[in-house]
């Protein structure tokens, strides 16, 4: 899968949604996640992995916990959107002043 | 309320032109080579203006001849910067309370090679849109992207 399709694929599901939201209202750890949500620890533990790997969330160890918190490189949907609109508008500008007439 | 402070999204190309060429292309001649499909515009882009200058508009003009803003120039150092303000918001609305920065830095590295640096920062400014996900998928970003990923194709 792409970049693209990860982050889409982790934030389609609803539980995985409302984890993300959850954790960008505040940084906690999947034992505080699952004292709030009607979700097993294994499971959100499962969905955290997978908003980690869209690089929608990061997780820091905290003695024998890690916290998670949203990806300060990352912006979600927005990000990826913003990093391939860019990358995009650099190549088609490098394509024209390659072409331009030296005159 | 949890802040976040995001990364800026940077981006270099090097192009075969001088400083001034590379700086000419990309702000004066910008509708040549921006997407056609990156358009605000009813009746499909027709060019897009930088007016060079501090404080001068950046906009993009439709077939119709109809004009929607997309920020403003903040700062034009010819051939060596650009500092613009895009004020699109996550809904791709101009929104003139709101704010980001692209600065572009031209820099040669020869009589006929320039690295063209670009920047688009305090992408902060969209924190609360950002992170309302669920909002935002509804609100459009998978129909755009999948919209642009059929343009592409």
């Amino acid at each position: 899968m792409t970049y693209e399709d990860r982050l889409f694929a982790a934030l389609a599901d609803p539980t995985r949604r409302a984890i993300f939201e959850r954790v960008a209202g505040q940084r906690q750890s999947v034992a505080e996640l699952a004292r709030t949500m009607p979700v097993s620890q294994p499971a959100i533990s499962q969905h955290l992995k997978i908003l980690k790997e869209a690089r929608l969330v990061r997780d820091v160890p905290s003695g024998a916990r890690r916290i998670y918190s949203i990806d300060p490189e990352g912006l979600g949907p927005l990000r990826a959107w913003l990093d391939r609109f860019w990358s995009e508008q650099l190549a088609a500008f490098k394509a024209a002043v390659e072409t331009a007439d030296d005159s | 309320m949890h802040t976040i402070e995001p990364a800026p999204v940077r981006k270099s190309v090097t192009v075969r032109a001088s400083a001034e060429k590379a700086f000419d292309v990309f702000v004066n001649d910008m509708g040549s080579w921006w997407i056609k499909g990156h358009s605000l515009t009813e009746s499909g882009q027709k060019t897009v203006v930088v007016e060079a200058v501090a404080g001068g508009r950046w906009y993009e003009i439709g077939n119709a001849g109809e004009e929607r803003d997309w920020g403003h120039v903040i700062a034009c150092d010819r051939p060596n910067r650009i500092l613009l303000a895009w004020q699109l918001n996550a809904d791709f609305t101009f929104d003139p309370a709101f704010h980001t920065e692209v600065e572009v830095l031209f820099e040669a590295k020869g009589d006929n090679e320039t690295t063209v640096v670009l920047e688009h920062r305090q992408l902060a400014n969209y924190g609360a849109k950002a992170q309302d996900v669920g909002g935002m998928l509804d609100s459009g970003w998978g129909g755009l992207l999948a919209s642009y990923a059929a343009k592409v194709a």
